[in-house]
């Protein structure tokens, strides 16, 4: 059955009017310092650099931006807190520090859900309703592993590697440092932790946190700062551990530097998920699926549903469906509890996008964008869909981080898992029908190490999550988060 | 659609399947919308005005039905601009005495038929009764469907059933009672949904009231779902009329929005979208006075009909 396009209205009468989320309750300093040895202390380079609001462009903060020398002081504190405090602690008490820490995350949950929106511009009903239950949840399931390790790996014991290393990027600011920190604490590591450039402001109200749950001075230390921050990081030889999350390209960078180092590293790298709709699938359901897919939080998801591919028999129905449904997405103020979609997290990004959407336009792909208007200030992107593309696009190929789609077709089921493995990623993958035992047939070929049937994007502590190929390695989130930080005896 | 355009049963015999816990999630989300200030306001009487004000008791009384006419025709009259509730929605024997009192209004009279509610009789009763109410005046006609044919599989039956009737009703308008609280699954309300609009109905409504679950969010976005595909493939608009538990402001426009931005503007009308509720109205009126006023009413003040 051929469906013809046909748009429906749903946008000129009965507009909701803005239900904007109050700031009142939320406490911010002009100024942060970097967080060393259980002290914010102003940083030996003097640099401060801004952090914004995206969806604005205007000034939150001045966050100190921490050199190499900077470094040395964190890492000597977590070497110390190591040695002194945290190595020689009972992991029963060490679990209840982190206990602690999850019940100030889930108290200062409202106050955390709008940083994370105001500084990194994604719609207040993601952060409030993902973000920050999430991170707490990591904290509580790790909690409870510390005094288990004995019991994680039968047969073999347990052994801390020292002081990590930890880099994260500015998509899911505090649900990262929950991933990169709880699983180091819980296995009796200290930590050193970068946030990203343009979102560090949650992890610096997770500092007070550290401190108010009164942990021993140095086993976390946050220290801002960009790519120098993170070198000096990688390369600073009183490391145990490195553990990243970003872009494939300093993936590769870091597994250089390691090599023949002897020190232990995961990467959580970049994607191009396949999410793949067969015609047997639950139609609306999979059109709900595909758009959680690829504009959950902007695109800006490392697992996003980058790539559709339909069944050839549906294509024209679902793609009408999909135009429909993206008509009522409310893109705009991240803080308005109805925004569905919020502000692309930087300038930078923002032109990468522009730049992958356009190289989509001059290779022959035919774009779409919802009629829906965007504010005048700050950064933002339409949610884009992409047909007439094919493999050798770069549009295809790339990962572009953003709210942009790209719609292929298929008409076997060895066709789609051919088109769905066809990519230097493996890190997740979508598989839509009604039918169990294809599932099952289906998500066994497809070499990612996550995949969804019949949702997507769906997180919880107790699954481990992680890539394969240039997606990254080691695992994070249940029991195999555990092995990243620990040396089995 | 079979080749020669014309509609046959077997176009709605394979709907696309249904994933409960897909449609419970996006219901989830859907009321996660916050209506505020302006839009709640206007929200608030929109549903006013979709109501079907509701009598369907063994103990009626033309009185009772004099009173709920009454009701619908000054809701509130302290309260300028206001709007009307959609109709007054009675047993058969009751249609007179509504018509009566409603006549000189744009309110309509609905009338339930065909053995409502269990509908277990012969189909030349149900014909009969539905040929009577609209010759004593009924607008709208409420049918219910043979769900043990339904759940039996004898889809044509049902299918057949509803034709006829929609042919016994002539210029009145058919609404077509699924009863999903006896359909049991999601697949069986999405089937049932598409076998009433293929047979002609106008609308297609959840329940009688009679038997629980009555209305559901879940329930009535799959008949959304329903109507908006039957939409895409033929342009016809079809309306529905969740009925039944119905009984708060808040309730209301968690519909409302899930209508809005299932099937779009083009549906927020008395026209293509009703409730069935018979307590409804008062409530939707406190909210609304308090929207004006900024504080809330006593029960006292609104009319108990």
């Amino acid at each position: 059955m051929v469906t013809k396009e046909k748009l429906i209205d749903f946008n000129s009468v009965w507009e909701y009017s803005p239900a904007p989320e109050s700031t009142d309750h939320v406490k911010l300093d002009d100024k942060y310092d970097l967080f060393i040895n259980g002290e914010f202390v102003s940083p030996k380079s003097r640099k401060y650099f801004w952090t914004e609001n995206p969806a604005t462009g205007k000034k939150i903060a001045k966050v100190a931006e921490a050199s190499k020398a900077d470094v040395n002081s964190a890492v000597k504190a977590a070497r110390t807190a190591y040695d002194k405090y945290w190595s020689k602690m009972p992991a029963s008490e060490r679990s209840k520090y982190i206990f602690r820490i999850a019940r100030i995350m889930q108290e200062r949950s409202r106050e955390l859900s709008v940083i994370e929106s105001l500084d990194g511009g994604k719609p207040i009903r993601e952060s409030r309703d993902v973000d920050i239950p999430l991170a707490s949840a990591h904290f509580f399931y790790y909690a409870g592993w510390a005094d288990k390790l004995d019991y994680a790996f039968p047969g073999r014991k347990t052994r801390a590697l020292g002081v990590a290393g930890q880099i994260i990027p500015w998509n899911f600011p505090l649900l990262m440092a929950a991933w990169k920190i709880a699983p180091a604490l819980a296995t009796g590591n200290t930590v050193v932790l970068k946030p990203a450039e343009t979102t560090p402001l949650t992890a610096m109200k997770l500092a007070e946190i550290i401190q108010e749950a009164d942990l021993p001075p140095g086993v976390v230390n946050i220290i801002p700062g960009a790519g120098e921050t993170g070198k000096a990081i990688v390369n600073h030889p009183g490391l145990d551990k490195i553990a990243f999350t970003g872009s494939t390209v300093v993936g590769k960078y870091i597994q250089k530097t390691l090599a023949g180092t002897g020190k232990k590293y995961s990467l959580e790298l970049g994607g191009k998920a396949a999410n793949i709709i067969f015609e047997e699938a639950d139609l609306d359901q999979a059109v709900e699926g595909i758009i959680n897919a690829i504009f959950f939080n902007q695109g800006h998801v490392c697992c996003a549903g980058s790539r559709l591919l339909i069944q050839e028999g549906i294509a024209d129905e679902i793609i009408n469906k999909l135009k429909n449904r993206m008509e009522t997405l409310i893109i705009g103020d991240p803080l308005d509890k109805n925004t569905d979609i919020g502000a692309i997290n930087s300038k930078a990004q923002l032109k990468r996008i522009n730049e992958l959407v356009s190289a989509g336009i001059d290779e022959g792909g035919t774009i779409y964008q919802p009629t829906c208007a965007l504010p005048k200030s700050g950064y933002w992107f339409k949610p884009t869909l992409f047909t007439d593309v094919s493999q050798s696009h770069r549009i295809v190929q790339e990962e572009i981080f953003g709210p942009v789609l790209a719609i292929q077709t298929f008409r076997t089921v060895d066709e789609a898992i051919e088109k769905a493995n066809n990519t230097p990623y493996g890190l997740s993958g979508g598989v839509w029908t009604d039918k169990g035992s294809k599932v099952f047939k289906v998500t066994k070929q497809i070499n990612a190490g996550v995949i969804w049937a019949n949702t997507f994007n769906k997180f919880d502590p107790t699954s481990p999550f992680g890539g394969y190929k240039e997606s990254g390695m080691g695992r994070e989130g249940g029991l195999h988060g555990l092995l990243p930080y620990v040396e089995l005896i | 659609m079979s080749n020669n355009g014309s509609i046959n049963l077997s176009d709605f015999l394979n709907p696309p399947p249904v994933d409960q816990i897909g449609i419970e999630e996006r219901v989830a989300r859907l009321n996660k919308r916050s209506i505020k200030k302006n839009s709640k306001l206007s929200a608030l009487k929109l549903a006013l005005s979709m109501i079907d004000l509701t009598t369907l008791e063994g103990k009626d009384s033309k009185g009772k039905v004099r009173q709920l006419c009454n009701k619908a025709l000054h809701l509130h009259d302290s309260f300028p601009d206001l709007p009307n509730v959609a109709a007054v929605c009675v047993y058969p024997p009751m249609v007179p005495t509504a018509v009566e009192c409603l006549k000189e209004s744009n309110v309509k009279v609905a009338s339930v038929a065909t053995a409502f509610p269990s509908g277990m009789t012969t189909l030349q009763t149900k014909l009969s009764e539905v040929r009577r109410v609209v010759r004593m005046g009924a607008d709208e006609v409420d049918m219910v469907i043979s769900r043990g044919a339904f759940l039996r599989g004898e889809y044509h039956l049902v299918f057949d059933e509803i034709a006829s009737v929609k042919e016994a009703c002539g210029e009145a308008h058919l609404k077509v009672i699924l009863e999903t609280g006896e359909l049991y699954s999601l697949d069986n309300v999405r089937l049932a949904s598409g076998i009433a609009i293929g047979a002609g109905a106008d609308f297609i409504k959840t329940s009688t009231g009679k038997i629980q679950p009555a209305a559901t969010q879940p329930v009535a976005l799959v008949m959304m779902q329903a109507i908006r595909d039957h939409y895409f493939k033929t342009g016809k608009k079809v309306g529905l009329k969740p009925a039944g538990g119905i009984s708060d402001a808040k309730t209301a426009i968690q519909y409302l929005v899930l209508l809005k931005e299932t099937l779009g503007v083009e549906w927020l009308t008395p026209d293509l979208f009703r409730f069935g509720a018979s307590s409804l109205a008062n409530d939707l009126l406190m909210q609304i006075l308090k929207q004006a006023n900024g504080v809330y009413q006593s029960a006292n003040y609104f009319s108990k009909d």
